[in-house]
């Protein structure tokens, strides 16, 4: 997953909650990089189609942009999995942050042969709680 | 993994090399279960060419395996056993099960091309980093990149067995 994919991620979930377009500084906050970086990448993902940006309101994802953002999100949901149930790693939401940079979909898709996801997989991510809502942690089993 | 990015410390490698281990556990998992998966009759059409490539495949897997496992021991962390992911792998086996041979070595060629995308980029992220292993940079390196080329050749040998049977 690259940085423009990190920031469709970003973006969708920004919209998601904020039901509307992402503002700079959020965007800013949520990924932790100053607001000239984000519209500096807002200004690339416009060039690619898959973003639009207004001024003042914010940016929007098109069409093709709200599709890869959705993939990312479930790359990042499989990553996220497979750490906490098959890596039994505790902090499995810093080191899928730490991960997602360097892991590729196609590495992805093959861990995903070995874990469980919902077929609504990304509609259940919970963004608040950065991790899917049917998520059971290892230790809190019934 | 993108190119650009690099591994920060032994913590970061040592995941990355579990994540090594957990690919080579599929494709050795997937192999058998290609074969188990068939029927006498089955079995017995099957073509020997497939039947040495599956076996091929599971023994070079357990062999890349091993030497991962040698890396992470070094590291100081605990590597995934074949047990649990070949338990994983038979629970999912039913939905991601190849239709026929053709399958069999798409499914095949899918792992092999993605342990050698996995090795490129990881070798590529850890001679961009300036970061201190536990382990010897060389030797670490030489062990991915040998590793690498034999991915490569199993993504050849997968490739030309395609062509044949076509």
């Amino acid at each position: 997953m690259n940085t423009a994919d990190q920031y469709l991620k970003a973006i969708y979930l920004v919209q998601l909650a904020e039901d509307g377009p992402a503002a700079t500084g959020t965007l800013a906050d949520a990924l932790d990089v100053s607001p000239a970086s984000v519209n500096e990448m807002i200004g690339k993902l416009e060039e690619r189609e898959l973003v639009e940006h207004e001024k003042y309101k914010g940016a929007t994802l098109t069409e093709a942009g709200i599709e890869r953002a959705r993939e990312v999100l479930q790359t990042y949901c499989i990553i996220e999995r497979f750490l906490c149930n098959v890596l039994e790693v505790e902090d499995f939401r810093g080191e899928a942050k730490a991960l997602e940079a360097v892991i590729d979909d196609t590495v992805a898709e093959r861990l995903d042969t070995i874990i469980d996801r919902r077929p609504e997989c990304p509609d259940c991510f919970d963004a608040e709680d950065d991790a899917c809502a049917f998520l059971q942690e290892p230790g809190t089993a019934d | 993994m993108s190119l650009g990015q690099r591994v920060a410390d032994d913590h970061q490698l040592a995941r990355l090399l579990q994540i090594g281990v957990v690919l080579e556990e599929v494709v050795e998992a997937r192999a058998a279960q290609h074969y188990r998966s068939l029927s006498d009759e089955e079995q017995a059409a099957m073509d020997d060419a497939l039947a040495d490539l599956l076996e091929h495949a599971a023994e070079e897997s357990a062999e890349h395996r091993e030497r991962l496992e040698a890396l992470i021991d070094e590291l100081d962390a605990e590597s995934v056993p074949f047990e649990e992911v070949e338990q994983l792998v038979a629970a999912k086996y039913g939905q991601t099960k190849p239709e026929d041979f053709d399958d069999i070595l798409y499914d095949q060629l899918h792992g092999e091309e993605t342990a050698y995308k996995f090795y490129d980029d990881l070798i590529a992220a850890i001679e961009d980093s300036d970061a201190e292993f536990g382990v010897d940079r060389d030797r670490l390196l030489e062990t991915l990149r040998a590793i690498r080329a034999e991915e490569e050749d199993g993504v050849q040998d997968v490739a030309d067995l395609m062509e044949e049977g076509a």
